[in-house]
Formats: structure tokens, C-alpha cells, sequence
């Protein structure tokens, strides 16, 4: 083929573009993805029944804050690594800060607790039920965030898959939190933050193999 | 870098706003610098100038099929710039080249050298059109080559509208798609 055909082919009659296109898609697909989420931990795990209670929704808002601060900083970055050369423009620091918040915060609540009681602080009644149920059901936001991804551009594979992990780690937690009733906050610290980096660790194994274009 | 920048930009923007004629020019002037950057590239690993065609090629495609991840609000080449490394990069993996033996990281290079001496690339696009599904084909064929309006083409190929932009959107797409496998085969 002449590249003169090629450019012939391309530019005739073409089309105009929307500037907003790229924020447009990512959210929306986020969006969705979290209402996937909802839907699917509502039907197969139920949403605690102590919600609407004051002290449950203090409990639950200290533990959705984190994960819903990971999911806005992950998705203005996942915007960013949409585009072509994006990943000069995304600070690994932001993105570990509501971790380290959440860890330094465990960290002290533990120091102020006598040791007897750090076993259930940290193990919870269902720590197993949270290791399983937040990977798994990232599952749904992550193929939504995939998708709309390879509708971009993203220049470099690993970060680009990474962060797709972290969006959808970060949704199936606030997800989870609907349901969960372990409070305390080295629980939150350990298995939310825990499930949430293996997935952020298996988009990034699985970005370039899902995201080449 | 800069007088190029500033004129290149202004074309984009004019595609972007689906100025035809303007983006005509944009890519008339973005592939003689991409040919001369494969050229230089490919060249010192010994590959033939019709392999750096089938990468610029390969770069138009996805320049325009990828066209809506350009932000208005920052600089164009680098941009480009990013995307001819992305596919440089993926066609050496691709070709199994070992990528030590290749300088990468100079956004000037781009722009350092036009090559206006066209080769013809391996790709072959009449036969790739045959591949594609007969709607999308058939759209393409209308506003693409024989350059119809969409309301014409849609009246010859009893599509809506909407379906006639549709098809030749996800049909570029494929085309895009389809030269990258066949190169990897």
C-alpha cells in the first residue's frame, strides 16, 4: 500500500472529535463498574442491616473514605495513563497516601490498645470472607476498566494495567464495606489495603498481555 | 522543534474540528517525519526502509484511530511522539530486534529529518478490506474512497446515518487492528 492511499483513506470526510471523549468514557465506565459492584454484593452478600444507625455509619464512613479516596485519585490518573506518554505525568506518592494514612492511623489505634485485644483488632470475625470477596469481585469493574482502556492510548502497559487493578480493588472495597460489619481499623488497614494492593499488583502482571494495542 | 510544533498543533486542531483538507496536510507532514524516524532507527539494526513504511503506516493508522486521546490543551508532537515510540517499540518486540541496539529516547529525532521518498509498505489494503464485515466494508468504500457524503452513503447502502459513521469508525479500527496482526504472524 502507498501511504498517499492511506492518508487518502483516512482523512477523507473525517469526522470531528470530541475534546471531552476521553473523561467521558473513563467515567462512565466507572461509574457503571461501581454500580456493578453494589449490585453484586447486595445480591450475593446483602448490605449490612445496621446501616441507617448512627455509630455503624460512623464506622462505615471512616472505612469508606480510604477506599473512595484511592478510587478518585486512581481514576484521575487512570485518565491520565489513557493518553499517550501519560505516565510521566502520575505521582506513585498520591496514590500510596491514603494507604499510608490508613496504616500510620492502625498503627496508633493498635499502640493505644492493651495486646489481648489485638488479635481480634486485626483478625476480625471475617477476615477470609473480606480476603476472598474483594479481589473476586473486582473482577466485574476490572473487565470494565479494561475495556475502556483499550479504547485509549496508554503508553506504558504495566502502569496503565496497575491502575485499572487499583480502580477496581478500590471499588469492589467500597463495595465490600457496604457489607462488612469488622470495624476496627487495623482490620480495615490490613485486609481492604491488602486485597486492594493484590489487585493494583495483578492488573499491573496482566496490562500488558490485556491492554496492547 | 518549535515552528513545527506550533503549525503541526493548528492542523490537529483542525481535524479535530473535522477539517478534512487541513488534516490531509497533518498527516501529509506527520508521515515524512515518522518515515525519516524509523528510517534513521531501523536502519542501524539493518532493517530495509520498507519495514520503517510498515511502521509509519502502522503509526498513521493508530494517529487516527486514537485521534480523541490527543489533549487539546498540551503540546502535539509529543504526543506523536509517544505513539511512533509505543509502536517502535512493540514492532521491534514483535520482530524479536534486540532494543539495546536501538536509541529511543530523543523526541527531536522526530523532527530532525523529513524523508519524502515513499516505499510502498507490505501491507496490502485492498485485501484487507476484503476481510472486513461487508457493512463495514461497504461504509468505507462510500465515504472513505470514493469520498460520498454520509447522508449519499447512507441512501446507497440503505444504512442510517448514524450506522454509516458507525461502520466506517469500527471498520478503521479493524484495519488498524488487522496490520498489526498481520505483521506479527
Amino acid at each position: 500500500m502507498k501511504t498517499d492511499d492511506l492518508i487518502a483513506l483516512l482523512s477523507t470526510n473525517v469526522e470531528a472529535v470530541d475534546r471531552r471523549q476521553v473523561a467521558r468514557e473513563i467515567l462512565a465506565t466507572i461509574a457503571v463498574g461501581a454500580i456493578a459492584v453494589i449490585g453484586v454484593i447486595s445480591v450475593m452478600l446483602g448490605i449490612r442491616a445496621d446501616l441507617l444507625q448512627t455509630e455503624p455509619l460512623m464506622f462505615l464512613l471512616s472505612k469508606l473514605a480510604p477506599a473512595a479516596g484511592i478510587v478518585v485519585v486512581a481514576s484521575v490518573y487512570l485518565m491520565r495513563m489513557a493518553r499517550p506518554g501519560g505516565e510521566e505525568r502520575v505521582a506513585i506518592a498520591w496514590i500510596a497516601l491514603p494507604f499510608v494514612a490508613v496504616m500510620l492511623l492502625a498503627v496508633i489505634r493498635l499502640a493505644f490498645a492493651p495486646a489481648s485485644h489485638w488479635n481480634t483488632m486485626i483478625m476480625g470475625d471475617q477476615w477470609l470472607e473480606c480476603l476472598l470477596s474483594i479481589p473476586i469481585i473486582a473482577v466485574v469493574p476490572f473487565i470494565a476498566v479494561v475495556w475502556v482502556m483499550r479504547r485509549m492510548a496508554p503508553t506504558n502497559l504495566t502502569r496503565a494495567g496497575a491502575l485499572a487493578g487499583l480502580v477496581a480493588g478500590g471499588l469492589s472495597a467500597v463495595g465490600y464495606a457496604l457489607h462488612c460489619t469488622d470495624d476496627s481499623l487495623p482490620f480495615v488497614a490490613l485486609w481492604y489495603g491488602g486485597t486492594i494492593a493484590l489487585c493494583t499488583f495483578a492488573g499491573a502482571k496482566l496490562g500488558p498481555h490485556l491492554l496492547r494495542w | 522543534m518549535t515552528a513545527n510544533e506550533a503549525e503541526l498543533k493548528q492542523l490537529m486542531m483542525a481535524g479535530l474540528e473535522g477539517d478534512s483538507a487541513a488534516y490531509r496536510t497533518l498527516l501529509d507532514r506527520l508521515s515524512r517525519l515518522l518515515r525519516g524516524y524509523f528510517r534513521s532507527r531501523l536502519a542501524r539494526i539493518g532493517r530495509e526502509a520498507t519495514e520503517a513504511e510498515d511502521v509509519m503506516q502502522e503509526v498513521l493508522m493508530a494517529l487516527h484511530t486514537r485521534r480523541h486521546t490527543y489533549d487539546r490543551n498540551e503540546p502535539f508532537m509529543p504526543w506523536v511522539y509517544a505513539i511512533a515510540r509505543y509502536k517502535l517499540i512493540d514492532h521491534l518486540r514483535r520482530t524479536r530486534a534486540a532494543l539495546a541496539n536501538v536509541p529511543l529516547d530523543d523526541a527531536n529525532e522526530l523532527v530532525a529529518r523529513e524523508d519524502n521518498a515513499g516505499a510502498e509498505s507490505r501491507h496490502d489494503l485492498h485485501a484487507l478490506l476484503r476481510e472486513l464485515p461487508d457493512r463495514m466494508r461497504r461504509a468505507i468504500q462510500c465515504v472513505k474512497l470514493e469520498g460520498l457524503s454520509v447522508a449519499e452513503a447512507a441512501a446507497r447502502c440503505g444504512m442510517s446515518e448514524s450506522a454509516v459513521k458507525v461502520n466506517v469508525h469500527r471498520g478503521l479500527k479493524h484495519l488498524a487492528a488487522s496490520i498489526g496482526r498481520e505483521k506479527r504472524t
